[in-house]
């Protein structure tokens, strides 16, 4: 991991939002007199020096050379209180199949048990735990402890120490050795953005037991004119054998900020199956670090950026070949409209003792109009000698002959140029396994493109 | 007479010992199961019996049909019916799935002093036996393993040991890695080449092929040595007590 | 070593087949290199006034020059006086008119080396111009070629009876400046081939040559120019062998070619010069010059080659794609194995507009082997609408050896359209084990995958090399996996 230095990593001029959210620390630690475990409070009380420590990132560190979260640090952050009147979310906008095997929704940061379902199918596994994290955190599982805030680092990264002394409630789910959970479990982060400065930090713990598979989606959508901050973190454990087809569909409002930390270990011949689509937000920054930590495990990490408008998305991968004959994939794709930047890192590390590694990158961009930019940078450190490593990334516009071939027959330029990107796109949706998911995400990204109703992927009951 | 007869095998790789003394006999017709923790030396088992010489075999006997197997290069082994379907197959730049598999059918033919085909007739001969493993055209054309997720490359180990019809198959952690589905397509591959006259030996670390597949015996191999041996029931009492009592054994 | 590798040593020490000697009474001049040397060797051949002016020009030249050093090679100092610039076998002062009258020992030389001149004759229809040690010693089917007005001789004879074209084309593409070389090449040259294709005509069979290095410590200086007028198309093989030595022998020859409008040139090589024993001793240095020039509108040239001997090999079949439309292919094979280091590519400038060009370069590296791939796709700033494609792929068998790639790409018009893609796989010992566990022997797998590796290069040779080319690979990386 890159070493950070300390005064490269201090913004003097808001030192005085970090006091303010020391206090708001202090006054919910208070609040909450001593309902967390003690492991947690310690952890929690650590992540906070951290935090004031290190200070929101400047661009003076490598890993934000392209992200400048100033407006973030100016803003005065406050974590959103309890108690939202959550009758006024309405779900089916969201387009969820409906019969998920459990849905866990969270408004401005807090479970809301009204809106959150379990099948009956999966009540009926009471080894399948589903639910409020704080729930669990409360009883102090023993599942949990060990496991909560040990993957996801908050030594050198502020935001996920903003996250871990911050969060209350979150997600956890913990799926039984050898199950397969046939229908997808979604996870709905909800910002109605009525407040300023709005702090949420969710957090999801997710342990997957050996030989099981499941299917888990993050919805991050939010809605309002005020500018909030969701800052998540999601740690998932893949134990032996394990598969997880992982979704993060992030539909933020356009002025919210959007920072996420997606932080993956697997264990043998574990599989992990990341797809990261963003769409919303003003400005976003996706972390998904996986750690390929057994022998024969796999990773597949898919990404989607659409962005106009002046939208700032920055997607960070670090894959880590920790063992010998790990195979990992990833396909990044962006698309960027009007003055809409974007950057890609994809950062794979192969360690000395990591035989037979077999990593492929790619990451394309199709830039639609001249004040887009795109920064995009693989970076390979590879210690051991016996692998196959290849990385690729493009940059292109729309092919004009194409563009000229759709109009002559027929489509006016608008939905032409719209069913170009959405074949671009395509490529992601269609490597989507689960029917209804692909329906959901074809659907969302349909909603950003603009054309019109009769596109594919934009109904949610059509088959693709 | 007994396809294959292990007596006292031992194994070492550089200057590790592994396999320690293993004893087994397989019969025509029967399968057997070699499941153990991680390190046992269940793989290394594998990959001795088809020749490969990072390992070095320090003592023992295998006797395979008969014949001295230990003394025949892994070639010969092939030719004479023995198939590993690896645990990590390789990717062969430049060499079509296809091609390839040709290549090493029309080798075995040779040897059995039938004609080699040519690649017409060799597409009709496994058609029928793509389809049914789900394997596409497309995915035949592309250079052997190259691209393939680890399901697809499992996949491909089935399908390769459909068309060479090999006499013992011996498949070294087969179910590693797949989910449910693919698990289930590879297990119809495999229970589709059951007869009397094939020996299979299933090394696997996880139970659950042993429902898909369901064994004559179980071995547990521990430390190098089989420890315990059993009916199909053993994998289940596997699956309920894992492995964790054999260190405790180990220790006694 | 494991028994493995020991197999697949013990399965290939065949050694170098084509090492043998004949022994024939060479006329040659004494060593080293002088405006003396030059003049004689000029002398020796008869040549005309204008033939011997090139030739001092280029030698004064090259005394100014330096010996490059930025190749990715490393080789014991050459001493250029050390060597013997001309050597003629006696017995064939005249040139013979027919086979009849060709020393019965060289045509055993050549049954030796799979070229029979008879068989030949009779049933692959191919014209031969066979050069033994800088003379050429017998060239066939020249009638048949001169009925349709292609003239296909050794270069000495077309000095003598066709200066004006010699005068017209020679040093057009490669000028006697242009590399160190290259320069020596133009002062010493001692022969090669010409071949002139009027226009309209398509040369009704395979053109190709046979090189041979005899004499101890006689460098080869072969000197080639093809011209395809209008509308002309040739098809050109050359391929090479010699014989055993202690010492290393210096190659730097120069090859030009010409095509003008709507005319097509292909030329094929299969090098397996002596590369050096296992301990990397000896061997061949292949310094050449290759340049296309695809002066006419819709004019191509490729360059197609199977490299798999030579100590050292420094070359860079190049095209200059002058003519609007012109296309400029190179396919390339090749092998660096135990010492032998080559860095060697090709370079594309795009000058007219539309034009196109190809590469595709594999590098099979082996032993202690050393690849240097060296590209440069330039194109120049008025070459609207240049499209590139480049493929450099690298095999590597084995712990021991290496490849590189410098790609240069000089892009100075916005309308181009440059695409370059490299990769590098191994050839270790899990793939051949795999092979051999699926009833393959090592050999068998080794074949495979190298033919697998190398067929969308082989696929560009005419028939005859592309057998040939195959076998070669095959004797090249004996022992290489290990």
């Amino acid at each position: 991991m890159p070493s950070i230095s300390e005064d490269a990593g201090k913004m003097s001029g808001v030192k005085q939002d970090r006091d303010n959210l020391v206090v708001e620390f202090e006054s919910m630690a208070a609040a909450r007199n001593g309902a967390l475990p003690q492991w947690l409070r310690s952890i929690k009380e650590d992540a906070m020096e951290r935090f004031v420590d290190l200070g929101f990132p400047t661009t003076r560190l490598e890993q934000w050379k392209y992200t400048n979260v100033a407006p973030i640090a100016r803003t005065e952050l406050k974590p959103a209180s309890n108690g939202i009147e959550s009758s006024t979310l309405d779900l089916s906008k969201l387009r969820l199949v409906s019969t998920p095997a459990a849905t866990l929704v969270f408004v401005n940061g807090h479970y809301s048990a009204a809106l959150s379902s379990l099948s009956t199918q999966a009540s009926e596994d009471a080894r399948l735990r589903t639910g409020n994290l704080g729930e669990f955190l409360k009883n102090d599982d023993e599942n949990v402890r060990g496991r909560l805030t040990r993957y996801a680092d908050y030594q050198d990264h502020a935001f996920v120490a903003l996250n871990t002394a911050f969060f209350e409630d979150g997600a956890f789910i913990q799926i039984p050795s050898r199950t397969v959970v046939q229908d997808p479990i979604y996870i709905v982060f909800y910002s109605d953005g009525s407040g300023k400065g709005t702090l949420i930090n969710p957090r999801v713990l997710i342990l997957a037991g050996e030989s099981s598979e499941s299917t888990i989606v993050e919805i991050y959508a939010g809605d309002g004119q005020n500018a909030a901050l969701t800052n998540a973190v999601t740690e998932i454990v893949l134990g032996e054998n394990a598969t997880i087809d992982h979704f993060k569909l992030q539909q933020e409002s356009d002025v919210a900020f959007h920072i996420s930390t997606v932080q993956a270990h697997q264990d043998r011949s574990a599989t992990f199956n990341s797809h990261s689509v963003s769409l919303g937000g003003a400005l976003v920054r996706n972390d998904v670090n996986v750690v390929l930590d057994g022998e024969g495990a796999q990773c597949s990490l898919d990404g989607l950026y659409v962005e106009s408008g002046q939208q700032h998305v920055d997607n960070h991968t670090l894959i880590d070949h920790a063992k010998a004959h790990c195979s990992s994939r990833e396909l990044y794709k962006g698309i960027l409209d009007d003055r809409s930047t974007g950057v890609f890192n994809g950062s794979v590390i192969v360690r000395k003792d990591a035989q037979k590694t077999d990593a492929l990158q790619s990451n394309k961009n199709l830039l639609l109009s001249e004040g887009a930019e795109i920064n995009t940078k693989p970076q390979l450190e590879i210690f051991a000698d016996d692998v196959k490593c290849s990385h690729g990334a493009t940059i292109g516009q729309i092919d004009p002959e194409a563009l000229f071939y759709l109009r002559s027959r027929g489509l006016d330029s608008t939905a032409a140029r719209a069913l170009l990107v959405y074949a671009f796109s395509g490529e992601i949706i269609s490597r989507i396994k689960s029917a209804p998911v692909r329906s959901l995400i074809g659907g969302a990204l349909s909603g950003k493109i603009t054309l019109g109703g009769d596109f594919p992927g934009s109904d949610p009951n059509e088959e693709l | 007479m007994a396809m294959l007869q292990i007596k006292n095998l031992q194994a070492r790789v550089d200057e590790k010992e592994i396999l320690r003394g293993i004893n087994l006999q397989v019969n025509k017709g029967e399968i057997h199961a070699i499941m153990g923790p991680n390190g046992s030396g269940k793989s290394t088992l594998a990959q001795v019996l088809a020749g490969r010489d990072v390992y070095a075999v320090t003592g023992g006997e295998v006797t395979y049909e008969g014949k001295d197997l230990l003394a025949m290069q892994p070639e010969d082994r092939a030719r004479e019916g023995v198939f590993l379907a690896f645990q990590y197959p390789v990717e062969i730049p430049g060499v079509s799935n296809m091609y390839f598999l040709r290549a090493s059918l029309n080798a075995i033919r040779k040897h059995r002093g039938l004609d080699e085909l040519d690649a017409m007739d060799f597409l009709n001969l496994v058609k029928e036996k793509m389809a049914k493993l789900g394997i596409e055209q497309n995915l035949m054309n592309r250079p052997v393993n190259e691209g393939f997720s680890g399901g697809e490359k499992k996949r491909n180990e089935t399908f390769q040991m459909a068309v060479l019809e090999p006499r013992l198959a011996i498949l070294d952690e087969t179910d590693s890695g797949l989910d449910i589905d693919a698990l289930k397509i590879v297990a119809a591959g495999v229970n589709a080449l059951r007869s009397p006259d094939r020996s299979i030996i299933l090394v696997t670390h996880y139970q659950r092929l042993l429902g898909y597949i369901v064994p004559d015996y179980v071995h547990v191999l521990y430390n190098g040595r089989i420890v315990k041996s059993g009916g199909k029931e053993l994998a289940l009492w596997l699956e309920e007590h894992g492995y964790g009592w054999l260190e405790k054994a180990a220790g006694a | 070593m494991s028994s493995q590798e020991n197999s697949i040593e013990a399965v290939a020490n065949q050694e170098y087949k084509y090492g043998f000697v004949t022994d024939i009474e060479a006329d040659v001049v004494p060593r080293g290199l002088s405006e003396d040397t030059v003049r004689l060797i000029s002398a020796k051949k008869n040549e005309p006034e204008f033939m011997l002016e090139w030739r001092l020009k280029a030698f004064r030249h090259w005394l100014t020059m330096e010996e490059p050093t930025w190749a990715n090679v490393h080789y014991p100092k050459i001493d250029y006086q050390d060597i013997v610039y001309y050597s003629a076998p006696k017995t064939n002062k005249d040139r013979p008119k027919s086979l009849d009258e060709v020393d019965p020992e060289l045509v055993k030389t050549y049954e030796k080396l799979g070229i029979p001149l008879r068989e030949q004759e009779l049933l692959s229809g191919v014209a031969v111009d066979a050069v033994f040690d800088s003379v050429s010693v017998a060239t066939t089917f020249k009638e048949k070629l001169a009925d349709v007005g292609i003239i296909f001789c050794s270069f000495s004879e077309a000095v003598q009876n066709h200066p004006d074209l010699i005068k017209k084309y020679l040093g057009s593409v490669v000028p006697y400046t242009d590399n160190y070389f290259a320069t020596l090449n133009s002062a010493v040259f001692s022969d090669g081939s010409f071949c002139y294709v009027p226009k309209g005509v398509r040369c009704p069979m395979e053109l190709s040559t046979y090189f041979r290095i005899n004499a101890k410590d006689t460098g080869q200086f072969e000197r080639t120019l093809i011209v395809a007028e209008e509308g002309a198309y040739v098809s050109y093989l050359e391929g090479c062998t010699a014989p055993m030595r202690d010492t290393n022998q210096l190659h730097a020859a120069v090859v030009e070619l010409v095509a003008l409008d709507n005319a097509q040139i292909k030329y094929s090589t299969v090098q397996n010069w002596y590369p050096g024993d296992k301990e990397g001793r000896g061997g061949i240095y292949n310094f050449v010059t290759k340049r296309g020039k695809c002066q006419g509108v819709n004019s191509k040239i490729s360059w197609t080659q199977v490299e798999t001997g030579s100590a050292i090999t420094w070359k860079y079949p190049s095209c200059l794609l002058v003519g609007d439309n012109s296309i400029g292919e190179f396919y390339s094979v090749a092998v660096a194995n135990n010492y032998q280091q080559a860095d060697t590519g090709t370079k594309m400038i795009h000058i007219g507009k539309n034009t196109k060009s190809t590469i595709v370069s594999k590098g099979i590296s082996a032993g202690h082997g050393q690849n240097s791939y060296r590209g440069m796709v330039k194109i120049v700033k008025g070459a609207a609408g240049a499209r590139n494609y480049s493929q450099c792929d690298s095999l590597l068998m084995g712990d021991k050896c290496g490849a590189h790639t410098f790609p240069y790409l000089e892009v100075k018009n916005s309308t181009a359209q440059v695409e370059h893609e490299a990769s590098t796989s191994k050839i270790g010992e899990n793939q051949i084990f795999y092979c051999r566990q699926r009833g393959l022997s090592a050999e068998e797998a080794v074949s495979m995958i190298v033919n697998g590796f190398c067929k969308q290069v082989f696929k560009e040779l005419p028939m005859e090399f592309a057998v040939e080319a195959q076998k070669l690979l095959g004797v090249s990386l004996e022992g290489s996996v290990g």
